[in-house]
């Protein structure tokens, strides 16, 4: 089968690989439909998460048809078309029995923080991902979830992971009737945080980035306040000067560890590889945010440590919120959302490319080329509503 | 299925707290309890509590999956996952590297500088294998040049300058030292 294959930091090709096979009793086997590239594949891209093995397949966001299930798979069938969750979980261990399904105890072997995600290194279980034409989703009873009837694939695919971390940092941040927000990232999580921040009662949704396409693009489908702090001198005293000097009261990463805007964090976090990534989104912040407010952080960092300012941790008497969001445990909530018209998800894919041109569309993105906010790789041809925007998009693309 | 307890007490480890876990009876603890709010929880709603023990082992495990290769384990944990992933089992040089990184916790730093050295050290295995394969990768390809060059053309030309210009320098000092060393002979 084809699949994207890692050959090292910035380099990676399609390639053919073995098809996956059933290894565990509760598997299926998805033959994949479609497949997003994340913001957070990026760190991965660029050799920033420890244990990425040349050879392995990315891919956490992605939509498939189950072509085999193992023994004990109950309610998944063959045939099913089915939404894959970027979270591998049992179901059964304390953590997923609390709703914790991003920290399975029973998915992940390599590292203890985190339970297994999709083609996301061996720190998060070893698993290889949906940037492929066939994926082994473990624990196939639990995540994947038969995509409803009518709804777009584009829809779907973005429920795997966009809409649920969009979602959660909104719903991590406590948003109180009329507070006011500042997502720091305008990203497909950024974008999505300021559109579900309206959705717990926000007064005031305000976005920070540093590329104009992406800000256009956040104020017209997110409808808030958009900010280029290229053109400011500090973020953050612009912060306090439009929220009557006192901050806001919740603010978000949607960054992470990619973040530019501070030279010293760039080269330390990034370059020199002495942080897990850069936090510099973070830091502003924690020292945006209003005395007593809260931070929410789904913007992904390493598992080392980063230069933040903690100490203003504790004299402001921030709350500090954050996870790898709980796909499943936000699903049913989301799904009925994305039907009722709510939240229209599929309006952030700008581009659909082949998975043979996968190397392409990881520089189109990482690069941030062509403004590209969110990209698909199609793996298999399929019917669908979008078939004609693909097919424009695909023609833009070459 | 051994609980926690049992667990941590099997372990040999030097700094294993010796002290005996305190008693389950917390009614000879004068105001126990008296201020608990189950209102003041900052996890909800991302965590769900239940009033079924959520504290301890006491799940019962999922079948678990054969091990058919070498799967490393965080010593953070008493065995492997019932699942796991297979994919690019350790080999080699990095496979070693690996090893070692996996004899420390996930709290060490040097388990994770070890990580990314193994990563970097597998880049070029990565490449040994290609050509042992009698295939030469083909980097510009791999580096999605097509696209850069179609979209930002400037940025390609600015990376080739800079990469010739690193390249020169390296030439004229190597060179340099070569002519130094020929004169020190002669």
């Amino acid at each position: 089968m084809l699949a994207m294959n890692y050959r090292g930091p910035g380099r990676v090709r399609a390639d053919q690989k073995p098809m996956p096979e059933i290894l565990h009793p509760e598997d299926a086997i998805v033959k994949v439909t479609r497949s997003c590239i994340c913001g957070s594949d990026l760190h991965l891209y660029n050799g920033n998460v420890p244990d990425t093995r040349v050879g392995t397949t990315f891919g956490h966001e992605f939509t498939g048809v189950v072509t085999e299930i193992g023994s004990e798979v109950k309610k998944l069938q063959v045939g099913d078309h089915a939404l894959v969750p970027f979270n591998i979980a049992c179901g059964k261990c304390i953590f997923c029995r609390q709703g914790l399904f991003g920290n399975c105890h029973e998915s992940n072997p390599q590292a203890t923080a985190v339970g297994g995600i999709f083609g996301y290194s061996h720190t998060a279980g070893g698993y290889d991902g949906g940037q492929a034409e066939y994926v082994r989703v473990p624990y196939a009873d639990v995540g994947p979830t038969v995509i409803p009837p009518g709804m777009d694939l584009d829809d779907a695919v973005l429920l795997t992971d966009v809409v649920p971390t969009g979602y959660q940092a909104a719903e991590m941040g406590g948003i109180q009737i009329g507070d006011t927000v500042v997502v720091f990232g305008a990203g497909p999580i950024g974008i999505m945080a300021a559109k579900c921040s309206w959705l717990f009662g926000a007064g005031r949704v305000i976005v920070i980035d540093e590329l104009d396409y992406r800000l256009e693009f956040a104020k017209n489908y997110a409808q808030c306040e958009v900010y280029n702090f290229r053109s400011m001198k500090d973020p953050v005293l612009f912060i306090k000067k439009i929220t009557d000097y006192l901050g806001a009261d919740v603010c978000i990463d949607a960054v992470g560890a990619e973040a530019t805007g501070s030279a010293i964090q760039s080269i330390t976090g990034r370059k020199l590889l002495l942080q897990a990534g850069s936090p510099t989104a973070l830091s502003w912040a924690i020292n945006s945010v209003k005395k007593g407010g809260v931070v929410s952080i789904v913007g992904v960092y390493g598992p080392t440590g980063n230069f933040i300012p903690i100490g203003n941790v504790l004299n402001k008497g921030i709350t500090i919120r954050a996870n790898q969001a709980s796909v499943k445990r936000l699903l049913p909530k989301l799904i009925e959302h994305v039907q009722n018209g709510i939240l229209e998800p599929k309006k952030l894919i700008t581009h659909r490319i082949p998975l043979e041109e996968v190397a392409d569309a990881y520089r189109i993105f990482s690069d941030k080329l062509d403004e590209c906010i969110k990209p698909v790789l199609i793996t298999s041809p399929i019917n669908h509503s979008s078939t004609e925007q693909r097919e424009t998009h695909h023609e833009k693309y070459h | 299925m051994k609980n926690i307890t049992d667990i941590a007490s099997s372990l040999d480890d030097e700094s294993r707290i010796q002290n005996e876990p305190y008693s389950k009876d917390r009614s000879q603890i004068r105001g126990w309890a008296i201020d608990a709010n189950s209102k003041n929880d900052p996890t909800f709603p991302m965590r769900q509590r239940h009033k079924e023990s959520t504290k301890n082992h006491d799940w019962q495990r999922p079948s678990l999956q054969a091990v058919t290769t070498e799967v490393l384990h965080s010593n953070e944990r008493p065995n492997l996952t019932a699942t796991f992933g297979t994919a690019s089992p350790p080999s080699g040089l990095s496979g070693t590297i690996r090893r070692f990184a996996f004899k420390y916790s996930e709290g060490k730093i040097i388990h994770w500088l070890a990580l990314l050295l193994a990563d970097r050290v597998n880049v070029l295995e990565g490449f040994g294998s290609d050509l042992r394969k009698g295939y030469a990768p083909n980097i510009l390809k791999e580096r999605g040049t097509k696209a850069a060059w179609k979209h930002n053309p400037d940025a390609v030309v600015k990376k080739v300058i800079i990469g010739v210009a690193i390249l020169t320098s390296i030439a004229i000092i190597l060179n340099r030292k070569q002519k130094k060393l020929a004169c020190k002979n002669n």
